[in-house]
């Protein structure tokens, strides 16, 4: 069968089981365009290509399944760029398609040339300029293969005009042949029993949890190795939902923002298993204090993880879902009460809490939606307070239920990748927690919302302050407010500009009403919920500082 | 510590910018790199020194494997390896002493493979003490202009670096 490139871009991704992809026409993108005129494969125009990019993440993250963005080449491609970098540092499975000028016109300056491969090479998983068009049903098998396998992550495919509109034989190959790529997916056996032996050793153990567990579908088993062995679990940012906190064992989330209780337990564990979570700075704190007393078992998928901060006991590589499985089987059921009950006496001691003085406070509305979709709905969240509040009061209990840019901190992330989630499962609630610094970054997505009735619910947690620098600047930059005062439209007359719903909340009684209202309107709806305007998110490690030395809270 | 990475590579356009993007971006410092095809069209060699300690070389290997170009990656610094480098030196040799050069050229078993007016140019190959040696010996000549390629090097007797699995003892 004889195809055009352009063609053979759109069979491939049905191959893949691709329903949706996320993009922005331009000119060197037509013929793409041009055969997806005629295909069955559903497209998303979105207002920016930044939007695209988060929202092939967003479905991504919603779905397990690798979201799609396409783009036309120059200030399209370079538009992926954050979106491309955000799903990098979360190891998000997704496939960037850029147009490319043809062939014949790269490396000359030519009209929206960019070296986009160059440009994203530390950004990619890995990424590929097909410079012939026989090559490119192998070269897009190969990038799913790479994105979905191993660490997860992004892969950019550049393909220029010519090669779209060239034709050739089309085959979907069914295997991938990669000299280079090679995944450990089972563990080593030795390094097992040694984390065997050191957990039934332990009278203290902690697992802290990571996007590893929620990338892998390893939820049931963390689940059952935090009962066998009596570990109270803590997670962190991505690796929220991963296990349930309701749970007694749950500690909520470690780190600069996590619970008291969480942080303390780590500081006083006698062993922390690290499941599909990298130590990163914004978990560990000063690192040469961060679990002090700990022998550390690492499991993941990455290689180059272990040891890369901390020093690691038992390195286990591989695939968390298959390690917890061969682990589970080789541990029996041990009790630890007085761990247990020292667990339970820290969650008492130390709630998370905020000072209830009759103003609206943006916590008391994570709580409202908590109550309101009883832990079902999807949770996106910008960056800043808004996603510190809506990780600490929201309780999750469902991996991929909380949709957030953990290691980029992308400003603007929340609403497109809320609009990709909804686009990946219509079932469920999917709401957007955001600041109003941020819901400018992407504001533009509402008309993607509009004209698709992606029915997204867009609750901004308005202070008119870029609230978490704004906090910083109280604590430690002696209440300097530089340029953190900021203003914003009217965002109810802005929605309904747009043709979404606007709703205007400032009193706490009315925050119940509203979201029953977005909810059922069923259509795209802007809460623009004016908050008390220097509410704080505590507990607070400051950056550099000790997790056990906490503010506030 | 120093380390000699043999690294194998397929011969993508870009391969290089990876490795030595990666390089760059993480904070590992490159003695010195040397890139060039093998025995298999497709696949090319790196012999790359890196300067670290044991933490950062298994970081600079794990991280190295990454790259989805990266084939294999061989730390021949503790084995029994033969390493090479080749330099070419033009230095100022008006003809009253040029016999002195020859003869420093002779110690070295170097060679000349070139005769200007007022200056030759020396071919040296060796490991790095010789060619830092015949280099100092140069100076005082004048050194107009020097070249030099980074070290190769080459696993000695039986074991390989190579994609030939049935050759490999590992």
């Amino acid at each position: 069968m004889k195809l055009s490139g352009a063609e053979i871009i759109i069979k491939s991704l049905q191959e893949e089981g691709v329903d949706a992809i996320f993009g922005y026409p331009g000119g060197q993108v037509i013929p793409f365009y041009d055969a997806l005129y005629d295909a069955t494969l559903k497209h998303y125009l979105v207002r920016h290509e930044q939007g695209a990019a988060h929202a092939a993440d967003g479905y991504a993250r919603a779905t397990g399944k690798p979201g799609v963005c396409v783009a036309t080449s120059g200030p399209g491609a370079t538009n992926l760029v954050t979106g491309i970098a955000t799903a990098y540092m979360d190891s998000i499975p997704m496939i960037a398609i850029t147009g490319q000028v043809p062939c014949s016109m790269i490396g000359k300056d030519s009209f929206q040339e960019a070296d986009i491969t160059g440009i994203t090479l530390p950004i990619t998983k890995h990424n590929f300029l097909v410079d012939d068009i026989n090559d490119l049903a192998r070269i897009i098998k190969e990038s799913f293969h790479i994105a979905t396998t191993g660490r997860p992550g992004p892969v950019l495919i550049d393909v220029p005009k010519n090669v779209q509109v060239e034709s050739t034989n089309y085959k979907y190959p069914e295997t991938v042949s990669l000299k280079g790529y090679k995944v450990t997916m089972e563990a080593n056996k030795a390094q097992v029993k040694n984390a065997v032996n050191l957990i039934k050793e332990s009278r203290r153990p902690v697992i802290y949890a990571g996007g590893g567990v929620v990338n892998s579908g390893a939820s049931s088993e963390l689940y059952r190795l935090a009962e066998l062995t009596s570990s109270p679990v803590t997670t962190t940012l991505m690796g929220i939902g991963s296990f349930p906190e309701t749970h007694p064992l749950s500690l909520g989330m470690l780190g600069m923002h996590g619970t008291k209780a969480a942080n303390y337990a780590v500081t006083d564990c006698d062993l922390l298993i690290a499941v599909g979570a990298r130590f990163d700075d914004r978990v560990t704190g000063n690192i040469a204090e961060f679990a002090p007393k700990a022998r550390i078992i690492h499991i993941d998928i990455d290689a180059a993880e272990i040891g890369k901060n901390i020093r690691i006991d038992v390195p286990i590589v591989g695939d968390v879902k298959n390690v917890l499985t061969e682990l589970n089987k080789k541990l029996e059921q041990t009790e630890s009460h007085e761990w247990y009950n020292k667990i339970i006496e820290l969650k008492d001691k130390y709630p998370l809490a905020y000072e209830n003085n009759g103003k609206l406070k943006p916590q008391f509305i994570i709580e409202q939606i908590y109550d309101l979709t009883k832990g079902e709905a999807i949770i996106t969240t910008e960056v800043g307070q808004n996603q510190m509040w809506a990780a600490q009061y929201y309780k999750y209990t469902k991996p991929r239920s909380f949709i957030s840019s953990g290691g980029l901190g992308t400003m603007g992330y929340g609403f497109p990748a809320a609009i990709g989630a909804k686009v990946g499962c219509p079932d469920a609630v999917v709401i957007d927690i955001a600041g109003d610094g941020s819901i400018q970054m992407n504001i533009q997505e509402l008309a993607t919302a509009v004209q698709y009735n992606i029915p997204v619910i867009v609750a901004i947690l308005n202070n008119n302050y870029l609230g978490m620098v704004r906090q910083w600047q109280e604590l430690f930059y002696d209440r300097r407010y530089s340029h953190t005062d900021i203003t914003g439209p009217d965002f109810v007359k802005l929605a309904e500009a747009y043709g979404a719903m606007g709703i205007r909340v400032t009193e706490p009684g009315q925050v119940k009403p509203a979201l029953k209202q977005a909810i059922e309107a069923k259509r795209p709806v802007v809460i623009d919920f004016v908050v008390d305007r220097e509410e704080n998110v505590f507990p607070m490690v400051p950056p550099g500082g000790a997790n056990h030395k906490m503010l506030g809270g | 510590m120093r380390h000699i990475l043999a690294v194998l590579v397929e011969n993508n356009p870009g391969v290089l910018t990876r490795v030595a993007g990666l390089f760059s971006r993480r904070g590992y410092n490159i003695d010195s790199l040397s890139v060039g095809r093998t025995e298999h069209p497709n696949v090319s060699r790196m012999t790359i020194v890196v300067e670290g300690d044991d933490l950062v070389l298994e970081q600079v290997t794990k991280q190295l494997h990454k790259l989805v170009d990266v084939i294999k990656i061989n730390d021949i610094t503790s084995e029994e390896y033969v390493d090479r480098e080749l330099v070419l030196v033009k230095v100022g040799a008006d003809p009253a002493v040029r016999g002195e050069i020859i003869q420093i050229v002779d110690i070295f078993r170097a060679r000349i493979v070139d005769i200007g007016q007022r200056t030759l140019i020396i071919e040296c190959t060796g490991d790095e003490g010789k060619i830092s040696a015949v280099i100092e010996s140069l100076k005082p000549f004048g050194i107009k202009e020097l070249v030099r390629t980074g070290k190769i090097a080459m696993l000695r007797g039986h074991k390989f670096t190579s994609l030939n699995e049935f050759k490999e003892e590992e």
